[in-house]
């Protein structure tokens, strides 16, 4: 069945984005991200000398895997602005997942920087991709100011909690006109299935896999999810009833 | 003189360059940006861009993350 996820016109067959944070090693990384089926998959600037090389762009290229910079760490627009403006510059991409997070405990977006950040890349020509809070009314800003997505969080980053206020993501997918992605929260398959049934045309995520005891059969099990809930969601589930309903003809 | 290079106060021949500093911190040859002063330098101006006294330079590359 072709059900592309179309962003910014550019087509992906894979419904699932993945991160590359968390990964035990490379070796380990490429198993999970080749069992996970992406096409995109987000990276992180950092100084030559902090980070040391990954190889992370070498294994993507390898991959056929694009590359999708973040703004991870940022805490203000001009960080964040500057901080894409540079992956654009390193990585010859200006598609950027749009991060601009409020403080280390929760990690939840700051709204008021990310909107600023947002409108200022789209008017500097940047396809914004941004992680957003579960907000239907900054979902909607969001759009407004010209992003390509919104990635609204099931719960905070890494926490594997799932997701936290599914009617909330509802509400946001039911009046988006741009791709839903449900962003940060997954813990396990039935995360992913449930974001999908919810509407959402994509998942991104990344600890889920990269720490889950077994990453390549995690990453099989996130494929097969996002897989499975799109199909419901497109198949059309049926309503809830509160009495039983005999599904064999009657003697 | 002197320059902050990726947080780290360093002495610089007077002239040194964009190019030069990006060689000094051992970058990659792909996959690597610079801000001087807050800004992104193209890498096509790395070689006739001169870190003045006081300069805060920073190299970036891409890592696993997010």
């Amino acid at each position: 069945m072709d059900d592309p996820l179309i962003i910014a016109g550019r087509e992906f067959r894979s419904r699932l984005i993945t991160g590359t944070g968390g990964a035990a090693n490379l070796s380990v990384l490429e198993r999970a991200l080749v069992a996970s089926g992406t096409e995109l998959t987000t990276v992180a600037m950092r100084r030559v000398d902090a980070a040391g090389q990954t190889g992370v762009l070498e294994l993507l290229r390898r991959l056929g895997i694009e590359v999708l910079p973040n703004t991870a760490g940022c805490r203000t627009s001009a960080e964040a602005v500057l901080t894409a403006q540079l992956a654009r510059e390193a990585l010859e991409t200006n598609w950027v997942k749009l991060e601009v997070v409020h403080d280390e405990e929760t990690l939840l977006p700051d709204p008021v920087e990310l909107l600023d950040a947002a409108e200022r890349l789209v008017l500097d020509g940047f396809v914004v991709l941004p992680y957003t809070n579960d907000d239907p009314v900054l979902a909607r800003k969001l759009e407004d100011v010209g992003c390509a997505t919104v990635m609204p969080l099931g719960s905070p980053i890494g926490t594997g909690l799932g997701i936290r206020n599914p009617h909330n993501i509802e509400l946001i997918t039911s009046r988006a006109s741009v791709p839903v992605v449900l962003d940060a929260g997954i813990g396990t398959a039935s995360d992913a299935a449930l974001a999908m049934e919810l509407g959402c045309s994509a998942v991104l995520l990344a600890t889920a896999v990269t720490r889950a005891q077994d990453p390549e059969r995690m990453g099989a099990a996130m494929r097969c999810a996002v897989e499975g809930g799109r199909l419901a969601h497109l198949a059309g589930r049926i309503p809830r009833r509160f009495w039983a309903q005999a599904s064999s003809p009657g003697l | 003189m002197r320059a902050q290079v990726n947080g780290t106060s360093r002495d610089l021949a007077e002239g040194t360059s964009v190019a030069a500093v990006v060689t000094l911190v051992g970058a990659p040859a792909k996959g690597v940006a610079v801000a001087l002063d807050g800004a992104v330098v193209p890498r096509a101006l790395w070689e006739k861009t001169i870190v003045p006294d006081g300069g805060v330079v920073e190299v970036l590359t891409a890592v696993q993350g997010g």
